[in-house]
């Protein structure tokens, strides 16, 4: 477990720590990852139309101790891949490892056969055996690279593509830094895998307890009588946590101080990718205000915030302006608070800001049961909740749902808890659903939660990035109106573990998602569980419908969060099959995965 | 084909599939995002156009503008650019009636989604006409879904069946299995010290899985009493389970056919109830549950309770009708990890009605209970 408590005691041990961890981690880290990488100077990256990588055991050494670990050209995260809009790439993939492995280019829009997931658009790449990806680079931004083979994800196999515009780059900084974030444990991603199968609340060392309740912490006991009868644990908010992770930036611990350097005044511009299994992060920079200027590799607005919640496989490109010639601390806290990953941006190596102490962990609310509304009435522990956002939506015109449903939420506010404990499982909210035992809850009153800061990020008292805040640069490539609308339920069952997609799990699936090439279909994503969702679609860029019209966000990945809803419209114009799933490694692996298909219109079906 | 014609084929077919169409290259200008919100716009697009009117609206096909005014614009004319012709009559001279007469043209509407970029609409400068995301979804029907086997096409159809499998057998169909040790304990008592144990084993997936139970209690140097029980089970929803199988008595000849359910209730109880069917025709039951109370993170304090019950007297088992026997236990366990778990408790236990009476010599009482709750 790290430990970050003592960041700050002695600057003596620190320093050791410090110089121990840069020896020891320097041998299987690449040179832009290592602690005081100069930023956006020579980066020792690999690049070009020709590119070899290979994919092999190795350890790895975070804060001191050696784990094992899959890296690639021998370093954990993956070598920076660097494109530049237009060209062409071959990538040489060599797999030593004794099975299967595969690398899926995440958010890239490749021929769906070189998308590099096993069993949906290739085969995979044999043991000892070499497989060449080959595709035209069509697009600019910050994307990155990871396996789709069993669980080697969480093993370390995952870096960043970084990809320049074929002209001068409209966001201008004065250097940059690729800042990976991810999870790594001890534990063999099997072993934790099952360990979830046994006993859902396994890595969970933040329960609501009895000693907390007399101390007063948490839920009331009313409150807690009635989740308990609900059978709802509202500490589960993240299923793997820091019990057994690490949080790394760029392969690091907390203690190795990996630090990015700046010149007081510079725009620094900061690629952030969030490459967990697991993690949900809280991103921010105590002192430094964040222009996000990116979202999933395409350029937006630019909005200033404080903090950003960085769902796992999403990316965020903020610009950050650090005056002071001091060193400031990049926090990213785990969703459930239970650890974070910590780096430092400073004008100098070796130096290191405070890191701030991991706020109180969030419990889920009614609304996050998807009780909507009723949050306001029912949350004793983080205060009411008036959802601005909403109303926005009608007035928009952007989330239809949200404005049919705060009225139906107003009118469900007078039951009592007793009546909506019947009504969590209650398939007339949802009769397209098949009675399985992985749907252990429905939502009742789902709502547009879009417009809402990420769970526990309330009440934080800064401002916090939301899906509402993000609008394209350039007009949408395709503005027509959807021609038909599709609703997937997001279902899982937290006591057996199981999740699924309209509660079905993918070995259990016996149809795809169908879509005609060049549709132009409005999908909502309704999440029936009390755990967010990031949810991706290889192969397309989806835009989402939270009000901005012929502008909207366009995105490879999309948190749902708990209870809530996401709508999005795709124009599904790669033929082919293409996954869709659930990026919590351990929630695809259980099921939560899909396939698209994507026909020609005047193809004869197969 | 060999393969490199085919990714040549398919890389082609792919451009095809997406004619010029590449979110984020195509950024007009190449202005700094960062900047971009701050600027004032051009006056030239922030002149508000006049608001089209109903009528206008009603009669798109008769509002042809002249060409002298096409040549000075209003935005034009208001820059003091040129001199804009006498508008044609204004709406409010052109009343609906009128137009409809034939007697006066009505003035032009101007394109409202071009008129409204999405800049000045954030400013509060004018509504932007629907487009992109904010238009309604239509209600088409969904394509028929296809066998997403498009793959076969380029890897062939052998390549992509055993990857194919192997997806759906690691997505959702993987087996587990688990071996819990609720009750190991050893209970110290006047004469013989005695022990006690509750486990099962479970294998197999998350709809069907094989469980072996076992329970029973002795005191060293006698025999032991208890028994297992093999059974399938079924998850026959979100937290219960329908088992059945066979349960055979230990140091005796006894068998039973068992049905029973089992699973999690509300507020966290773990509950179950079964049937058993005697070989010799008796029918009993029993019904047992407990509670994790976590007091700290680590500390849980356990109560547990379990009823035997029987349809009839079964003197050779001395068993009687009714409510043979009954055992409540609390045990506190510290959870040095999840899976290892010393504890600490007091359990009770008596038999009831004709069951005593047959039992003279041993109906229970209460016992200390020393443990460790494991499992992996």
């Amino acid at each position: 477990m790290t430990r970050i408590s003592d960041t700050a005691a002695s600057p003596r041990r620190r320093d050791i720590l410090r110089a121990g961890g840069v020896l020891a981690a320097g041998a299987c880290l690449p040179a832009w990852a290592q602690s005081g990488t100069p930023g956006i100077a020579p980066l020792p990256t690999v690049s070009g139309e020709d590119i070899r990588l290979r994919i092999a055991h190795r350890m790895l050494t975070i804060d001191g101790r050696a784990s094992h670990a899959v890296g690639v050209n021998g370093t954990v995260p993956a070598p920076l891949i660097r494109l530049r809009e237009g060209q062409n790439v071959r990538l040489h993939v060599e797999n030593a490892l004794d099975e299967q492995s595969s690398i899926h280019w995440h958010g890239l829009l490749v021929p769906f056969h070189m998308d590099g997931v096993p069993g949906v658009s290739f085969p995979g790449i044999a043991p000892r055996s070499t497989f060449t990806y080959e595709f035209p680079v069509r697009q600019s931004g910050t994307y990155w690279y990871h396996s789709h083979s069993g669980l080697q994800e969480q093993l370390g196999l995952y870096g960043p593509i970084v990809i320049d515009p074929a002209g001068t780059d409209p966001i201008v900084s004065a250097r940059e830094h690729v800042i990976v974030l991810s999870d790594h444990s001890p534990l063999h991603p099997h072993v934790i895998f099952r360990k979830l199968k046994q006993q859902g609340g396994y890595f969970n060392f933040q329960k609501q307890t009895l000693a907390g309740l007399l101390a007063g912490r948490d839920q009331r006991e009313a409150e807690r009588l009635a989740w308990g009868g609900m059978r709802m644990d509202p500490a589960d908010v993240a299923d793997v946590t820091a019990s057994t992770y690490a949080y790394l930036v760029n392969g690091h611990g907390p203690r190795d101080n990996w630090t990015g350097l700046f010149v007081p005044g510079e725009r620094v511009r900061l690629r952030i990718v969030n490459a967990s299994a697991m993690t949900t992060f809280n991103l921010r920079i105590p002192g430094l205000a964040m222009t996000v200027v990116q979202a999933d590799g395409l350029p937006v607005r630019a909005v200033t915030v404080d903090e950003i919640q960085v769902a796992v496989a999403e990316t965020y490109d903020v610009i950050v302006e650090p005056r002071d010639d001091r060193a400031y601390a990049l926090v990213g806290e785990s969703v459930d608070r239970s650890g974070m990953a910590l780096a430092t941006l400073a004008p100098r190596a070796g130096m290191r800001a405070a890191a701030p102490p991991l706020r109180p962990r969030p419990l889920a609310t009614m609304k996050d049961m998807g009780m909507g509304g009723m949050a306001a009435t029912a949350t004793a522990t983080t205060g009411g909740h008036d959802m601005p956002g909403h109303k926005m939506a009608g007035q928009d015109g952007g989330g239809q749902d949200a404005a049919g449903q705060d009225g139906g939420a107003e009118d469900a506010a007078g039951q009592d808890m007793g009546t909506m404990s019947h009504s969590m499982r209650d398939f007339a909210n949802a009769p397209e659903l098949k009675r399985t035992p992985t749907i252990q809850t429905i939502a009742p009153m789902p709502v547009d939660r879009t417009g809402e800061p990420g769970q526990g990020l309330l009440d934080v008292g800064h401002r916090v990035l939301t899906y509402r805040d993000l609008v394209a640069t350039a007009r949408n490539p395709d503005t027509r109106a959807p021609d038909r609308s599709l609703r997937i339920h997001l279902t899982g069952n937290m006591e057996r573990y199981m999740w699924a997609f309209d509660g079905e799990k993918l070995n259990e699936v016996t149809a795809p998602f169908a879509f005609l090439a060049g549709e132009r279909v409005r999908v909502t994503l309704v999440n029936d569980t009390m755990m967010g969702h990031p949810i991706h679609l290889h192969g397309h860029f989806f835009e989402l419908v939270t009000g901005h019209g012929d502008f909207a966000p366009r995105k490879h990945t999309v948190q749902v969060q708990p209870g809530g809803t996401v709508t999005f419209d795709v124009t599904t114009d790669a033929v082919g099959d293409w996954a869709f799933h659930c990026h919590m490694l351990y929630h695809m692996h259980a099921g939560m995965m899909q396939v698209v298909t994507v026909r020609p219109r005047d193809a004869v079906p197969a | 084909m060999s393969a490199a014609l085919a990714i040549a084929l398919a890389v082609q077919m792919q451009g095809m599939d997406h004619p010029g169409h590449m979110p984020g290259m195509t950024m007009p200008a190449a202005k700094p995002a960062a900047t971009a919100q701050a600027r004032p716009k051009p006056a030239t697009r922030a002149t508000a156009r006049p608001k089209p009117s109903a009528s206008a609206k009603r009669r798109p096909k008769r509002a042809v503008p002249s060409p002298a005014v096409a040549a000075c614009s209003p935005e034009h004319a208001a820059m003091g650019h040129c001199e804009a012709p006498m508008p044609p009559a204004s709406a409010d001279a052109c009343p609906p009636e009128h137009a409809a007469m034939g007697h006066c043209t009505p003035p032009v509407a101007p394109p409202p989604a071009a008129a409204c970029s999405p800049e000045h609409a954030a400013m509060g400068h004018c509504k932007p006409a629907p487009a992109g995301t904010a238009l309604p979804a239509g209600d088409g029907p969904a394509p028929a879904a296809p066998s997403p086997t498009y793959a076969d096409r380029i890897w062939g159809a052998a390549a992509m069946a055993p990857a194919r499998a192997q997806l759906r057998r690691e997505h959702g169909g993987a087996t587990f299995s688990q071996v819990m040790l609720n009750i190991a304990e050893w209970q110290p008592r006047r004469g013989a010290d005695g022990y006690r144990w509750d486990g099962e084993a479970w294998f197999g997936g998350d709809i069907d899985r094989l469980v072996v139970k076992s329970e029973g209690d002795g005191r060293f140097g006698a025999r032991a009493s208890g028994e297992v029980q093999a059974l399938y089970s079924r998850a026959v929803g979100p937290y219960f389970n329908l088992q059945g199988g066979v349960r055979q008595e230990i140091g005796t000849d006894r068998r039973y056919a068992v049905a029973g359910i089992e699973g999690l209730a509300p507020y966290w109880f773990d509950v179950e109830a079964t049937a058993f069917l005697s070989d010799r025709g008796d029918v009993l039951a029993r019904v047992e549950g407990y509670y994790d109370q976590r007091i700290t993170q680590r500390l849980i304090v356990q109560p547990r309770a379990e009823l035997n019950l029987s349809a009839q007297d079964v003197p050779r088992d001395r068993i009687g009708a009714g409510l043979v026997d009954a055992e409540l236990g609390v045990r506190l366990r510290y959870e040095l990890r999840r899976e290892f778990a010393p504890y600490i408790g007091v359990s009770w236990e008596r038999a009831f009605g004709e069951t005593r009476r047959l039992r003279a010599r041993d109906d229970g009482g209460v016992a200390l209970a020393v443990g460790l709750r494991g499992w992996f």
